[in-house]
């Protein structure tokens, strides 16, 4: 990728990250590291690699992002309306009474929503289908699933990993936001997460690492795709990465930011 | 009910392309046809409920109609939180078809009885609950759901039931259908459990009593069904289904009367709300719940001698 082109996503990649922050702020709302964790992964989809048209959100030929981990909510409505889906105004109403921004996203509340998410173990299975559904009718959409290592606790995770290879979905990407931390604890701590790459790939996926916050590297790893095999990306990312007080820290999964710690926070965001 | 299902799958598939069927790997030889005439539109999930439904809901998403396949309590409580948000919520149009309802599966015990799931799916924002009384029901319902974009749980008896005289009286989603006509005393029925209440219906002659007798097959809707009540000026109504008490059909109607402000004495017969300690056939574990014909006829002979 050119090196401008790297730099234009990283700006994105910034003015998301302060979307989150205004928009957790003015909501009251958590959840703010681990939105911060996968604004590449998210970056690279939507204003690189994924076939999207806002003016015809609902064209069968597009490209399906999935976000599975729909705790990220704040993350995925700023890189809509930053792509033109709906009115960036909207944003502002985010977890407002009235609003339909909501905390988790609710498909056909605004345009560019694929799926209603926010209980985890969900978007793998509907990925995988769509995908499947893709491939029947020739359409060339590819589908993008972004997934939380905590969500890899649950078991129809597995359930669909064991299924997608066997199908051959190689238009099936899956993007592991894998930030180390979950709710209340470290998430290796919980459970036998690693190897997580060695995981996938025995379970007949191609699997590869990058680190989540290398928008080159996300960006190659999202744009390259086997034929025959579903892909996962084991994305290795911080919990609240942008923010120095809030890098790897559980604190930022439920709290919600202050006004100073917003004000602190938007200084290392310029 | 379970080979009318799979005979109309196959005309289903044949006049409509969207339409796939998905088991978690049940079925044995019953989808053949279907796989062998629409190989790529049919899909062994394996044992994977929450997978089957999250995936159906991905292609139907993408405009396919998948009708998912398994026994009652796989298809529909093993994977219950699937069909709540990836079909109910998001009204992703899969129909979740449950074979073994009641205690179909009489000797395979408990885990395998389906005496809960009427009340579970009603209990879902958003979903249509069907309860086929015979085969020719089971046939049209499928019609009927594929027709409607919307989510749908489709409740089968087992193999091998006969298709009731008056049950080709044309079906509708949410209008009961007279199975036989009769005055005083009604029995509502949802399901295949019908049988018993013809069975009932036929003792009762020597009695002088003749049930009115409803396949009350959409449970999500019952505002035709208390219209047909109230029509037929009844004395009393008995609802008789292979499920529980909670949330199934008595609880369903007596509500939906309360809210209508019609005023019958209802009178349930369902299974116990406990698992049965005992395994047996569903003829012998009908009886030991008292859902049997014999159980029915002393139960309106006691009505009619308590004057009600």
């Amino acid at each position: 990728m050119a090196n401008n082109c790297a730099a234009q996503l990283g700006r994105v990649a910034v003015q998301v990250r302060r979307d989150i922050l205004t928009m957790s702020s003015s909501a009251h709302a958590g959840h703010v590291g681990s939105s911060f964790s996968c604004v590449e992964l998210l970056v690279a989809l939507y204003f690189r690699v994924a076939r999207l048209w806002p003016e015809r959100a609902e064209a069968p030929e597009r490209d399906r992002i999935i976000l599975s981990k729909g705790h990220a909510a704040t993350a995925l409505y700023s890189c809509l309306s930053l792509r033109g889906f709906f009115p960036r105004d909207l944003i502002k109403d985010y977890g407002q009474d009235g609003s339909r921004l909501g905390h988790h996203p609710v498909k056909g509340s605004l345009p560019g929503i694929e799926v209603s998410t926010g209980s985890l173990g969900h978007g793998l299975g509907l990925g995988s289908g769509m995908a499947l559904a893709a491939r029947m009718d020739a359409t060339g959409s590819r589908v993008f699933v972004i997934m939380s290592d905590g969500e890899c606790n649950e078991g129809s995770v597995w359930e669909s990993a064991l299924w997608a290879p066997k199908h051959g979905l190689g238009n099936l990407t899956v993007a592991i936001d894998f930030n180390k931390l979950q709710a209340t604890a470290p998430s290796t701590e919980l459970t036998q997460l690693e190897p997580l790459r060695e995981k996938w790939e025995a379970f007949g996926w191609e699997a590869v690492e990058v680190d989540g916050h290398d928008l080159d590297a996300v960006v190659a790893a999202f744009e390259s795709s086997s034929d025959s095999r579903p892909k996962v990306i084991v994305a290795h990312t911080i919990k609240g990465k942008g923010v120095s007080f809030m890098e790897g820290s559980l604190n930022w999964h439920y709290r919600p930011p202050s006004a100073d710690d917003v004000s602190r926070a938007l200084a290392e965001l310029e | 009910m379970r080979d009318a299902f799979f005979r109309t799958i196959v005309d289903l598939g044949a006049s409509d392309e969207r339409v796939m069927f998905l088991t978690a790997d049940l079925g044995y030889k019953l989808f053949d046809e279907f796989r062998d005439r629409f190989p790529g539109r049919f899909l062994n999930m394996g044992v994977s409920e929450a997978n089957m439904v999250s995936v159906s809901a991905g292609l139907a998403l993408s405009g396919k109609r998948p009708f998912i396949y398994s026994i009652v309590p796989f298809a529909t409580v093993r994977c219950l939180e699937q069909i709540r948000i990836d079909l109910c919520e998001m009204q992703a149009p899969v129909v979740v078809v449950g074979v073994g309802a009641g205690y179909s599966y009489g000797a395979n015990g408990p885990s395998h009885h389906g005496v809960d799931d009427i009340g579970i799916m009603r209990a879902l924002p958003g979903m249509t609950v069907v309860c086929p009384c015979d085969p020719q029901e089971t046939a049209d319902a499928m019609r009927a759901l594929l027709a409607v974009e919307k989510p749908a749980y489709l409740r089968l008896g087992r193999a091998g039931e006969a298709t009731f005289p008056g049950s080709s009286s044309p079906f509708k989603l949410g209008f009961p259908r007279i199975l036989r006509e009769g005055a005083d005393i009604g029995i509502a029925i949802t399901g295949a459990i019908a049988g018993e209440a013809l069975k009932a219906a036929d003792l009762l002659v020597d009695h002088g009593i003749h049930p009115h007798i409803i396949s009350v097959h959409t449970l999500s809707d019952l505002g035709e069904t208390v219209e047909c009540i109230r029509q037929a000026r009844l004395r009393a109504v008995l609802t008789l289904e292979e499920h529980g008490p909670s949330g199934g059909l008595y609880e369903a109607l007596a509500g939906e009367l309360a809210r209508r402000r019609v005023q019958v004495d209802l009178v349930p017969v369902t299974a116990p709300p406990r698992f049965l300690n005992v395994v047996g056939g569903q003829d012998y574990l009908r009886k030991v719940a008292k859902l049997d014909a014999e159980s029915l006829v002393k139960l309106i002979l006691s009505i009619r001698k308590g004057g009600k």
